[in-house]
C-alpha cells in the first residue's frame, strides 16, 4: 500500500544558487517544504514523527504504524562496514557523502556523471510510507522521502535495448573495513532490477527518512527502495546506475544463488534455504506479540503482481 | 565444607547471566530487536554451559582430580535450564503461542530442526540426570549421555545456519567443541593402545574396549 502525503514540491522551485551549492541544505530545504507543508495543514509536520506508534492516517492507510525513528537508525545491515548492525551504524558515520555524484550509463541516450544536486533538481520529492521487509524476517514501516526512479531513468532516455538496470554502491576500502578485508561478498555491492520493475512508480530513490536527510547508516545520500522486494535489493549509497541488455549478477545472488534470487520478491511461500519467510517480527512491537504473517509482494501485490503474471515465482524467486 | 562453599559460589555464578538479562530487560537495554536479543542471549548461554559441561571430563583427566562429576551434572542442568528458557522465549515472547505460525516456522527452517534435535537430547539427559536413574539404566546411561556430543554438533549447525554473514562466533564455539571432542578421542585411542599392550603375546584374549 502506498501512502503519500498530499504535499510535494518540485526541486525546480528552489532556485537560490546559495542553496544549490550545499547539497545537504538543498535536501533539507526540499524536505522542509515537503513536510512542513506550504499553506496546507501539516499532517506530517516533522515534530509528529517523534511519537512512535502513530498511524499513518490517509484514506489508504491500513495498519501501517510507523516504526520509531531510533529503531530505523539503529537496526540496519551495512556489510561494507560490519556484519554487526550496531557496529555498522557507528562505522558508517565515517562515510564522506558530500560532494556526491552518480554515473548514469549503458543503454541510454543521455548518460554522464551527475552531481547529486543535478539529479534531484528535476525531481519531485515526496513522502512514501512503505513496509520494509528484510530477508532476515523482520520488518519496519518507514516514511521515506524520495522520488520515483522511473523519472530519473526517463531523463537519461533509455534505448530500446535497455532491459535491466544495475546499481552499484560506493567502493571506499579505506573507509569500509569489509571491503578492505575482501570479506564475504564481492565488493562493491551490486543490485539489479528488470527495467519494468525499475520504472514502476513504487520504486524509489530515497534521500531522506522521517522528514530529514538519510542517516549515513541508512544509505545516505541516495539509496534505492523497492518495497515489494527483500531489503537487500534496496541498495545504499548509489554511485552508478547502468542500463543493460542482460541481467547483472547481483551481490547476494552471486554469493549464494540458492538462497538469494535475482528477483527476491517478498514471498511467504518461498522459504530461504535455511529459514522460513512465512512470518516476520515487526520491529517496535513488544514482548508477547505474535509475529506478522508475511504477505506476498510484501502487501503490494495489487500494484506489482502484474509484472510477474506468467512467471513461476518458486523458480524465479 | 570448602568444596560446598565453592559449589555454592559457582551455582550463584551460573545464575548471574539470568540476572544480567533481567536487568537488561528492565532497563530496555536489549537494542532495537529486544525479542531476538533475548532469545539469542539465552541460546548463547546454553551453548556456553554446554561447552563448560563438556570441558569437565578432560579437565578431570588432565588434573586427575576426581571430585568434578558433581560439577558436570550441575553445569549440565544449567545448560538445560538456559536451553529451556531459550525455547520458551521462542514460543511465548516471540510467537505468543500462535501454533500454526510456529509449526510452519519450524518445518520451513532447517536451522531450527537442529535446535530441536539438540534440545530433545539435552532434555533426555536432564530427565535421566539423577543417580537413581544412572543406577537403573546401567550401561545404557553412559551410552545415552554420550549423545551430548551430538547435541553439541547440532547446536553448532543451529548457530551457523541462522546467520547470513558473521561466522566468527559460531566458529569459535565449533573450535572449542572440536578440541574437546578430539581430546576425548585421543584418550580413547591411547587407552586402547595401552589395553593392546597388555595382551600377552601368542594368546587370544577377548578385550573390553569400553575403557575411556
Amino acid at each position: 500500500m502506498i501512502i503519500k502525503t498530499k504535499k510535494n514540491i518540485s526541486g525546480n522551485e528552489i532556485t537560490d544558487p546559495q542553496v544549490f551549492r550545499d547539497r545537504r541544505k538543498l535536501i533539507k530545504a526540499l524536505l522542509a517544504l515537503t513536510t512542513a507543508g506550504s499553506g496546507i495543514g501539516s499532517v506530517f509536520a516533522a515534530s509528529d514523527y517523534a511519537e512512535p506508534g502513530r498511524l499513518a492516517h490517509n484514506g489508504l492507510a491500513n495498519n501501517l504504524v510507523l516504526t520509531p525513528k531510533g529503531l530505523i537508525q539503529n537496526y540496519t545491515n551495512y556489510y561494507e562496514f560490519s556484519f554487526n548492525k550496531q557496529d555498522a551504524t557507528k562505522l558508517a558515520q565515517k562515510l564522506p557523502i558530500d560532494p556526491w555524484s552518480v554515473e548514469i550509463s549503458g543503454e541510454v541516450e543521455k548518460g554522464g556523471v551527475f552531481n547529486l544536486e543535478d539529479i534531484l533538481s528535476g525531481q519531485t520529492l515526496q513522502e512514501y510510507i512503505y513496509r520494509f521487509r528484510c530477508v532476515e524476517a523482520w520488518s519496519m514501516v518507514i516514511p521515506w522521502m524520495g522520488f520515483p526512479l522511473g523519472g530519473l531513468l526517463k531523463r537519461a532516455q533509455p534505448l530500446s535495448t535497455a532491459k535491466f538496470v544495475k546499481f552499484t554502491s560506493v567502493y571506499l576500502p579505506e573507509i569500509m573495513p569489509n571491503q578492505k578485508n575482501d570479506a564475504m561478498l564481492d565488493w562493491p555491492y551490486v543490485e539489479g532490477l528488470r527495467i519494468d520493475e525499475a520504472m514502476h512508480p513504487l520504486t524509489l530513490l530515497a534521500v531522506g527518512v522521517y522528514g530529514d536527510t538519510l542517516p549515513k547508516q541508512n544509505g545516505a545520500p541516495l539509496r534505492l527502495v523497492v518495497p515489494w522486494k527483500y531489503g537487500f535489493k534496496s541498495i545504499k549509497a548509489i554511485v552508478k546506475i547502468e542500463l543493460l541488455k542482460r541481467a547483472p549478477i547481483t551481490s547476494w545472488s552471486g554469493f549464494a544463488p540458492k538462497d538469494y534470487g535475482f528477483y527476491a520478491n517478498v514471498n511467504p511461500s518461498v522459504p530461504h534455504s535455511r529459514w522460513s519467510q512465512y512470518s516476520e517480527r515487526v520491529l517496535g512491537s513488544g514482548f508477547f506479540t505474535p509475529r506478522r504473517e508475511t504477505e506476498l509482494f510484501n502487501g503490494y501485490g495489487e500494484q506489482v503482481a502484474g509484472l510477474y503474471k506468467h512467471m513461476d515465482l518458486h523458480h524465479f524467486f | 565444607m570448602i568444596i560446598n562453599n565453592l559449589k555454592t559460589k559457582i551455582t550463584i555464578l551460573c545464575y548471574l547471566p539470568l540476572l544480567w538479562l533481567t536487568v537488561d530487560i528492565l532497563l530496555s537495554n536489549l537494542g532495537s530487536n529486544p525479542i531476538q536479543a533475548l532469545h539469542i542471549r539465552l541460546g548463547d548461554w546454553a551453548l556456553r554451559f554446554l561447552c563448560i559441561t563438556l570441558a569437565i571430563t578432560p579437565l578431570q583427566t588432565i588434573t586427575s582430580w576426581r571430585g568434578m562429576a558433581n560439577y558436570r551434572r550441575m553445569f549440565g542442568l544449567f545448560t538445560f535450564a538456559y536451553a529451556t528458557l531459550h525455547v520458551l522465549v521462542y514460543l511465548s515472547v516471540d510467537h505468543f503461542f500462535v501454533w500454526q505460525v510456529i509449526a510452519i516456522d519450524i518445518i520451513e527452517s532447517p536451522y531450527i530442526w537442529f535446535g530441536v534435535i539438540a534440545y530433545l537430547i539435552i532434555f533426555a539427559l536432564a530427565l535421566t540426570t539423577s543417580k537413581r536413574s544412572q543406577k537403573y539404566m546401567g550401561k545404557y546411561w553412559k551410552k545415552l549421555h554420550r549423545l551430548i556430543y551430538f547435541a553439541a554438533g547440532a547446536v553448532i549447525i543451529h548457530y551457523f545456519w541462522q546467520l547470513k554473514g558473521n561466522l566468527l562466533e559460531p566458529l569459535f564455539y565449533a573450535l572449542i567443541i572440536t578440541l574437546l571432542l578430539v581430546f576425548r578421542l585421543l584418550v580413547i585411542i591411547k587407552s586402547r593402545q595401552l589395553a593392546r599392550l597388555m595382551i600377552p603375546r601368542g594368546r587370544l584374549v577377548e578385550t573390553n574396549n569400553s575403557i575411556e
